[in-house]
Formats: C-alpha cells, sequence, structure tokens
C-alpha cells in the first residue's frame, strides 16, 4: 500500500487530539456566524434577491462559510513553511516520496478532522437558530465533492506560499499579503455574488472563489446536471494549475537548498 | 506604576530595533497589516453599495462606529495583545523564566515580541474617522464633541482589560484559548455594526455580560442622537469610564489570582 494514505491517516490523527482546541475554535466561528448573518439578513431585508439569493441562501452561506474556515484554511498557513525556516525540510527532501504529495496527503488528513471538529458546530448551530437552506443527501454528496476539491485547490495556493520560503529570510509580509487576498476573495466578507460589477466578475474566477464560494453554491443547490460538472470543472482546473506552479517551484527550490551539515 | 510604564516603553523599544533590522520585511508587514485591518472597512462598503441604510444607519454613521471600535481594539492590541500567547508561554515553560526576572510578568508577555507593524494598523481607523466625522449628521454640542474621544479611550480600556481577562482564563485552561478570540477579535467585528442588527437578547447580554456595547454603541448613541432599541436608560450612554474602570477591577484581580495559581509545568 501506498505510504500516502498512511500520511493522511496520521496528520487525521494528530488533528483530532487536540480536538478541545480545534472545538474552542469552532465556539468563535460559530460565534462569527452569527454575527455575520444578522448583517447578511439587515442587507438581504433591504434588497431581497441581491445576487440571486434570498435571506436563506445568504444566511446559510455565512455559516457554511465559518465552517469551512478550519478544512480550507482561510487564515493561511502550512507547517512546512516553518520547516523551511528550520532546515527540518532536508529530512522531507531525503524521504523517498514526493515533497508536494506527502504535504497534500498531510493536508487531506489535517482538513478531514478539522471538518468534523471544526465545521459541525457552526452549521448545527446555524440551523437551530435560524433558517438555513440545506439540502438532502444527493446534495450533501456533490457538496463533499466540492469541499474535497476545494481543500485540494487551497493547499495549491498555501503551498506556493510556504515555498516561497526558500528565497525569502521573513516570510510573514508574504503571509500576510496572502491572508488579505484570501479573506477578499473567498467571500468571508459577503457572499461573492453580492460584489459589484466588474469586481463580482473578478472574484468569481479567481481561485479562491472555488474555496467557499463554490462548494456553498453546490450545497444550496444553484448547480444541476451539467452546471455542476462545470463548477467541480472550475475547482478542478485551478487545483491543477497551482499543483502543475507548485511542481515547477518544488524543482527550482530543489536546485536552491543548500544542506549543511551538522 | 512610572516605573511600570518606564520599563514598557523600554522593552517595547528594544524590540522595535530588532524589528527595524529587517526593514523591507517591516514595512510589508506594516502594509498588509493595514490593509488586513482594512478589510472589515471594505465588507462595510460593500454593504453600502447594495443600500443608503442598514437597520435604520447611513454609511457616515457605521463608519463612525467603525472607526471608534477599530482604532480602540488597535491601541489596546498593540499595548496588552500580546497577553494571548500566555498559554503558549505556559506551555513551554518560558513562563518561568518571566516570573524570576525583576520585571512585572504582565509587561514581558505585552512586550514580548512587539511589532511596530501593528502600529500600522492604526492608519485605517484614522483615515475613517477624519473623514467621517465633519460628515456626520450630528448636532455638535460641548458634550458630544468631549464624547469622542472619551468614548475613544472608554473603549481602549474595555478593550485592554478584555485582552487581560481573557488571558488569564488561560492559566486555568490553556485549550480554550480559541474559544476567548470570540471576546476579543469577536468583540472587536461587532461593535464595528450597529447593535440594533442584533437579536434583542444577544445585544443585553452584550450591555449587562460582556459589556462590549460600552466601548462605541452607547457612547455613539448619545453622539448621534439616537434612541435606544432597547429601550434602556439614557443614563447607560455616560456609564462607559465607569464601566471601564470596574472591569480593569476585575481584569487585574483575575490576573492575580491566575497568577497565584500557576504551578509550572515543570518541565
Amino acid at each position: 500500500m501506498s505510504v500516502y494514505p498512511w500520511v493522511a491517516a496520521y496528520a487525521f490523527r494528530r488533528h483530532a487530539t487536540y480536538w478541545l482546541g480545534a472545538v474552542a475554535e469552532a465556539v468563535t466561528n460559530t460565534m462569527f456566524g452569527f454575527v455575520r448573518a444578522w448583517i447578511v439578513l439587515a442587507l438581504w431585508g433591504a434588497r431581497p434577491a441581491l445576487g440571486g439569493y434570498d435571506a436563506a441562501d445568504a444566511v446559510t452561506f455565512c455559516f457554511l462559510t465559518q465552517a469551512l474556515i478550519g478544512p480550507v484554511q482561510v487564515f493561511g498557513g502550512l507547517e512546512l513553511t516553518q520547516r523551511i525556516r528550520s532546515g527540518d525540510v532536508a529530512i522531507d527532501l531525503h524521504r523517498p516520496v514526493d515533497l508536494q504529495g506527502w504535504w497534500l496527503a498531510d493536508d487531506l488528513g489535517r482538513a478531514g478532522a478539522a471538518l468534523l471538529l471544526r465545521g459541525a458546530l457552526p452549521t448545527l448551530a446555524g440551523a437551530l437558530a435560524f433558517d438555513l437552506r440545506l439540502p438532502g443527501p444527493a446534495g450533501w454528496a456533490a457538496f463533499a465533492v466540492a469541499v474535497v476539491l476545494a481543500v485540494v485547490t487551497g493547499f495549491g495556493l498555501r503551498y506556493l506560499v510556504a515555498l516561497a520560503m526558500f528565497w525569502l529570510h521573513d516570510d510573514r509580509g508574504l503571509q500576510a499579503v496572502a491572508l488579505v487576498a484570501s479573506m477578499f476573495f473567498s467571500g468571508m466578507l459577503l457572499p461573492l455574488v453580492a460584489f459589484p460589477g466588474w469586481l463580482g466578475t473578478l472574484a468569481q474566477a479567481l481561485p479562491w472563489a472555488a474555496l467557499i464560494q463554490v462548494p456553498a453554491d453546490v450545497l444550496l443547490g444553484r448547480y444541476q446536471g451539467a452546471e455542476l460538472a462545470a463548477a467541480y470543472g472550475f475547482q478542478a482546473l485551478w487545483a491543477v494549475v497551482l499543483l502543475g506552479a507548485g511542481r515547477a517551484l518544488t524543482a527550482a527550490a530543489r536546485r536552491r537548498l543548500v544542506i549543511h551539515g551538522g | 506604576m512610572a516605573d511600570a510604564l518606564r520599563l514598557y516603553a523600554l522593552l517595547i523599544w528594544t524590540w522595535i530595533r530588532a524589528a527595524a533590522q529587517f526593514p523591507v520585511s517591516m514595512v510589508l508587514l506594516g502594509l498588509a497589516s493595514a490593509a488586513v485591518a482594512a478589510l472589515d472597512m471594505v465588507g462595510i462598503m460593500l454593504l453600502f453599495a447594495h443600500t443608503p441604510r442598514i437597520a435604520g444607519f447611513t454609511a457616515p454613521e457605521v463608519l463612525f462606529l467603525y472607526g471608534t471600535s477599530a482604532m480602540s481594539f488597535v491601541v489596546a492590541d498593540v499595548l496588552l495583545g500580546g497577553t494571548e500567547r500566555l498559554g503558549e508561554h505556559v506551555r513551554q515553560g518560558t513562563l518561568d523564566t518571566m516570573l524570576v526576572r525583576p520585571v512585572s510578568p504582565l509587561i514581558q508577555i505585552a512586550t514580548e515580541d512587539f511589532s511596530p507593524r501593528r502600529m500600522a494598523k492604526l492608519l485605517p481607523p484614522v483615515v475613517v474617522l477624519a473623514f467621517v466625522l465633519p460628515r456626520l449628521p450630528a448636532d455638535w454640542t460641548a458634550g458630544r464633541v468631549v464624547m469622542v474621544p472619551v468614548m475613544l479611550v472608554s473603549g481602549t480600556v474595555i478593550f485592554a482589560a478584555l485582552w487581560v481577562l481573557t488571558a488569564s482564563v488561560q492559566f486555568v485552561v490553556i485549550d480554550v484559548h480559541a474559544a476567548t478570540k470570540s471576546v476579543t477579535y469577536g468583540g472587536a467585528f461587532l461593535t464595528q455594526y450597529p447593535m440594533s442588527l442584533y437579536a434583542r437578547d444577544f445585544v443585553r447580554g452584550m450591555t449587562f455580560t460582556i459589556p462590549l456595547a460600552f466601548v462605541n454603541w452607547q457612547p455613539a448613541l448619545y453622539v448621534l442622537d439616537r434612541p435606544d432599541p432597547l429601550g434602556l436608560p439614557a443614563a447607560l450612554r455616560f456609564a462607559a469610564p465607569a464601566v471601564a474602570v470596574a472591569l480593569c477591577a476585575v481584569a487585574a484581580l483575575a490576573w492575580r489570582a491566575g497568577l497565584r495559581h500557576y504551578r509550572s509545568t515543570g518541565s
């Protein structure tokens, strides 16, 4: 059996071990979900059917955003960054496995744990307090596929940022820029469908749309048949482009890295 | 007290000089931090791109709430936000090192890794306040003019007390740190909007349990001359300084109790 499922399984176990910390994160996510829900309710009260959403869609979107913050890591970060800084990445590169594949497997395991521990509470609390638009089993299955693609796309983005560490001595500036882009273009502030004019068109074409907006639209049942395939295609396209760029960058980093003995 | 302030300033200056060794990174980080802080403002602008009023409040009025809330929060965050990492110090045993030094551990934790970039976050609220204050539809009596600096100072003190209070929780349970962010970061976010948006029971909780309503909402009702949606007595609009002082007393008690109960991890 390939090593990657084991990497993912152990990452899942490692992240599930600190369940209390993750649930504490979920409490904060839930609280933000409530405040954002009240804000969008006021907006959709003034502008019903804004962006093709009704109030229930918009409130569902808010809680979904909060539920997905953990799994797709909107706020960024990959352990690999610290390993590059400290030089531990040399150990990773020694392993007879692909660096990117190893960390993708690790991230999928982490995302699984985050989905269970940090996704359930905001969704449940939101469903109890508000009128959410949640689908039947087929809708959840379609959503699950979109979430997996979202995690892979998110990993593609974060892997690129992490690899920049090979060239930078202090990555925090870049991390902060990545954070701004990710928070703005993923739909954390408002659903991307409610972004006005060209900004909305641009935001819905960028890779961050694949993180939350597309899975949310799938859950809300806005895509059927061929449209659903096109939505998956959009996510998959960005995932492939980003992972491809990550491969090229990995090759360049390998040539750059000098390991000093010690 | 004067001694504590001098030590605080000295330690901050040390950390600023350390950060200034990487000037490009420091400037980039500052700009990026300002951009992150501005995102909340962009969110408000996006709302008002669709509607002229939200819960009966116009764009300048909501931006006034944003400016006062963000400014108070950032100043408190710059001064005491570092206390959020108390749990890390407990876990790694570095708190023990701090305890044997002849400086208050609160000052050491607050100044640890102090970065000037945090001050860059002041930029968006300062710009917003400068833009919005002359445009507010307020009747600027002397009382209302004085209320603006009073609410900024008491808002800062309330957030500062909340930083210390939530950090004290980490003396007892480290793992719940992330949940206390709903009071600090969550409080910073929810005070940027008029509380008339929220459920009434929630606003009652934010008034009488965690007094976030006094950061800017109650004083702003006075400045903007608005009726309280909950019908609370008008005296509450002037209560912010008293609330701030009371909350500080609670935070100081909690911090001392936490420190007294602290047992080293022993590693």
